[in-house]
């Protein structure tokens, strides 16, 4: 669980705990007695949650693993090795024997795809959003006697998948129990996703807040802004579309193969370590489900 | 050996008054009968503080002031007799059956179990209460005297040994015929009040042959149990395991919500019940009995679905199945509620029935380290509200179908704990979930994945020798394809009506954000070209 270093260690915590010591007190009388001592207002504490596997070593490497309790953010475009990255880290909780849940905005997930990495089903909720069921709803609520309704259930302007997402995310959270939550945003106009209020995603994060529940969420592009604790953009290219491969294409269509992606992952955000230097990556490879 | 008695007096209301207990601070008197020659079959003490006995036609009843009439309900009376089965059996499991009203179980051996029999008469008294009956509980060294004490004294009695002729002596003689089936009843009664007999000490004192050459051995025997001297034998029944609780309506329900309330008086008796059995419950049957014919006014909106109201309903059912046995009557509430709200019964509700289906309770015993996992009662109530907003089809988890169909799964119930035991995992595994330089995930398994998308993406293909070369269709999905893969030709399912056939090509078109990769199918039986997928 998550602790809060109070005195300067040399323990094993000492990389998540910095102290700026006072230095002109050491040329006091008494400096030299209080020079180890340091004020509290001078400490650097860092928030040091568990950390969770994220199913890849190289992410692992990065970022130390998805902090539980806090919101983790994976962002970028189509065909960026996001989805890949989900199902990897799904795979990983679901190894665990944890209790998963999927909120799939744009009903996009793929069961064989997902069998294929390795995620164990009996342990993962997969709910669907979508307009579509709620079109059905309004019909059969219409078709219901509304005499014998209650007021709230006649509503006749049916939720959007997002709005879905965002009641579904707050039952589910509200409910505990756990390990990990995925809000998969991934196929939502950038605009829409954008148009999240900024209060739901701090809502969603006091909600895992001291809880051992990782809360990841894929997006086109950063959403979550300060509430999400490790922010990570994805990028990916296939070999096979280098310039010299699509010569080589000249050859037959059903001599190719795609063999997978290449994906570099960039941490954007940590609010674990201080911002690094300079640009921190990790390259990974996926290989496609037909290559076996 | 001790014999315990359960009475209830004023039996037909107290079979209302556990659906209605609000109802037991006010004059209740309960009818029976066709309309114009209803008479009263039983009345609370309120209504005997009112002026409304038993026996009354309902014109007199009417005289009377401040009073609730109600209709004899023979349902709830059924209920309200195998609650007090249960109360009985969860005491001792040889319990004999007099009538709906009265039970008299053996009490021997359970004082290492329950305490003295003072202490067990209380405890009786008490799991009545629970299941919304006030009884009167006796305690004797035979089960007739323990019957003729719970029938005279109200609240708890225990009859000392070889004191029963002193403790019954105060009792009426009208006592000892309550509840049998005497022709000559009332030749009898007054008999023994030409006799100058009001009191069961007046009878127990005549002389025994005397009483012989005049009432025969009937009236010795009557002396006996007036004297508290009679033995027999228990013979014990073995109630069924059957749990339903049912209410008729005198006027039919139309809202939903008013209905909650009964709804939850019935089921924190069925949990009252189930747990006096040491049982809980994993299936719940709802049965609404709608009215008939009813006239309903079809709204406007309405007109244009075609929907019109059935003249004869089918009683209206739903069944909550849950994953795990529980005994949470609020629980179950929500659950009926959440589902009642998605399935409305569609026109005004005469009568409820509920039933459960009673299942061994579940004994968990989770370790410290073991990984997370929802409450099954939370969890249960967090999955309807869910199907509430997405739909029941649309969560759950998934099984993988044996067939190389596209979409080739379906949604089944999320049980978190099924499968593979939690006390089976192993500590390796546990220590996984947290990272540490040497024991990290392995990502040995990660693959491309593909983002379905649902419903598929129509579009149009160019096809130049034999190779798609260009895409159109929605905004960001055309354009030229800079690389193809394929066909991967797959069929099946062509002995069935619902045959398939497709080729399917792996493309990488440039669009916008640079370089997606997608999986392309051309329907070979259909003739059209989709976009499934984009790999990501």
């Amino acid at each position: 669980m998550s602790s809060f270093p109070l005195f300067p260690d040399d323990g094993p915590t000492r990389p998540f705990f910095e102290t700026q010591p006072d230095v002109s007190r050491r040329n006091s009388p008494t400096g030299s007695a209080l020079a180890s001592v340091v004020p509290a207002s001078k400490l650097v504490a860092r928030f040091v949650p568990e950390m969770a596997s994220s199913g890849v070593n190289e992410i692992d490497d990065l970022t130390g693993g998805l902090p539980r309790g806090c919101l983790t953010e994976i962002c970028g475009t189509a065909s960026s090795g996001r989805t890949s990255l989900l199902l990897a880290v799904l795979a990983a909780a679901t190894r665990r024997q944890e209790a998963c849940a999927l909120v799939d905005v744009s009903d996009a997930f793929d069961p064989q795809s997902a069998a294929t990495a390795g995620v164990r089903f009996e342990k993962l909720l997969w709910i669907r959003c979508g307009a579509q069921e709620a079109k059905e709803d309004l019909s059969a609520r219409l078709k219901s006697s509304r005499l014998y309704a209650s007021s709230r259930d006649k509503k006749m302007f049916p939720e959007t998948p997002v709005e879905q997402a965002l009641r579904v995310t707050d039952l589910l959270l509200q409910s505990s129990g756990f390990g990990l939550v995925v809000i998969d945003l991934g196929d939502v106009p950038l605009k829409t996703a954008r148009r999240i209020p900024l209060t739901s995603w701090f809502r969603f994060q006091r909600a895992v807040e001291k809880t051992p529940t990782v809360l990841f969420v894929v997006t086109p592009a950063p959403c979550a802004q300060t509430c999400a604790t490790l922010v990570i953009k994805q990028s990916a290219f296939s070999s096979q579309l280098s310039a010299e491969s699509l010569d080589i294409t000249k050859q037959p269509a059903h001599s190719q193969l795609l063999d997978g992606l290449h994906i570099e992952s960039e941490l954007l955000r940590s609010r674990l370590e201080r911002k690094p230097a300079r640009s921190a990556t990790a390259a990974f490879a996926s290989k496609a489900v037909r290559t076996g | 050996m001790p014999y315990a008695c359960i009475f209830v007096p004023d039996f037909p209301v107290e079979a209302l008054l556990r659906t209605e207990p609000e109802l037991r601070s006010q004059a209740l008197a309960v009818l029976e009968g066709k309309t114009p020659l209803q008479k009263v079959c039983g009345v609370n003490n309120v209504a005997r503080r009112v002026g409304i006995t038993p026996g009354m036609s309902k014109v007199q009843v009417e005289a009377c002031s401040g009073y609730i009439l109600r209709a004899r309900s023979e349902l709830q009376e059924v209920a309200a007799h195998a609650a007090l089965l249960d109360c009985a059996q969860s005491v001792s499991p040889r319990v004999e059956d007099l009538g709906p009203d009265m039970v008299v179980l053996d009490l021997a051996g359970l004082r290492t179990l329950f305490g003295s029999p003072e202490q067990i008469a209380r405890r009786l008294e008490n799991l009545a209460a629970n299941l919304g009956l006030q009884a009167n509980v006796a305690v004797a060294g035979n089960p007739d005297t323990a019957m003729i004490a719970a029938r005279g004294f109200t609240g708890t009695t225990v009859v000392a040994d070889g004191e029963e002729a002193q403790s019954l002596g105060a009792l009426p003689i009208e006592v000892l015929f309550e509840g049998r089936e005497i022709p000559d009843a009332e030749t009898v009664m007054e008999t023994f009040h030409r006799w100058g007999i009001r009191y069961l000490h007046d009878f127990a004192a005549l002389h025994g042959v005397a009483l012989s050459e005049r009432m025969g051995q009937q009236g010795v025997y009557w002396q006996k149990l007036a004297r508290g001297e009679t033995s027999r034998t228990l013979v014990p029944v073995e109630p069924p395991l059957k749990f339903e609780e049912s209410v008729e309506l005198d006027y039919p329900l139309v809202l939903l919500e008013p209905m909650a309330f009964l709804l939850s008086h019935m089921l924190e008796q069925l949990c009252a019940r189930l747990e006096a059995r040491a049982l809980a419950t994993q299936e719940l049957r709802l049965e609404l009995q709608l009215e008939d014919g009813a006239h309903q006014e079809i709204p406007w909106e309405e007109i244009g679905t075609g929907y019109r109201p059935a003249k004869a309903r089918q009683p209206f059912q739903r069944i909550l199945r849950l994953p795990v046995p529980l005994l949470d009557a609020k629980t179950f509430l929500k659950l009926l509620q959440l589902d009642l709200k998605a399935h409305p019964p569609g026109a005004p509700i005469q009568k409820i029935r509920l039933a459960a289906e009673p299942a061994c309770p579940r004994a968990t015993q989770n370790g410290l380290f073991l990984p997370p996992s929802p409450e099954p009662e939370k969890l249960e109530l967090t999955l309807a509200r869910i199907a509430g907003i997405v739909g029941e089809d649309k969560v759950g988890s998934l099984e993988l179908l044996d067939t190389h169909r596209p979409e080739g799964f379906r949604m089944q119930r999320f049980v978190p704990g099924e499968g593979r035991g939690f006390s089976r995992i192993s500590t390796d595994e546990i220590k996984k979930s947290s990272v540490s330089p040497c024991l990290r995930g392995e990502s040995e398994n990660l693959v491309t994945a593909l983002r379905i998308f649902r419903p598929p993406k129509k579009v149009t293909v160019t096809i130049r020798d034999g190779r798609p070369v260009h895409l159109a269709g929605p905004k960001e999905m055309q354009g030229e394809i800079l690389w193809a893969a394929g066909p991967w030709r797959s069929s099946g399912d062509w002995w069935e009506q619902e045959g398939w056939s497709r080729d399917e090509w792996d493309i990488a078109v440039q669009c916008e954000s640079g370089i997606a990769l997608y999986r392309l199918v051309r329907d070979l039986l259909g003739g059209r070209w989709i976009l499934e997928g984009t790999y990501d």
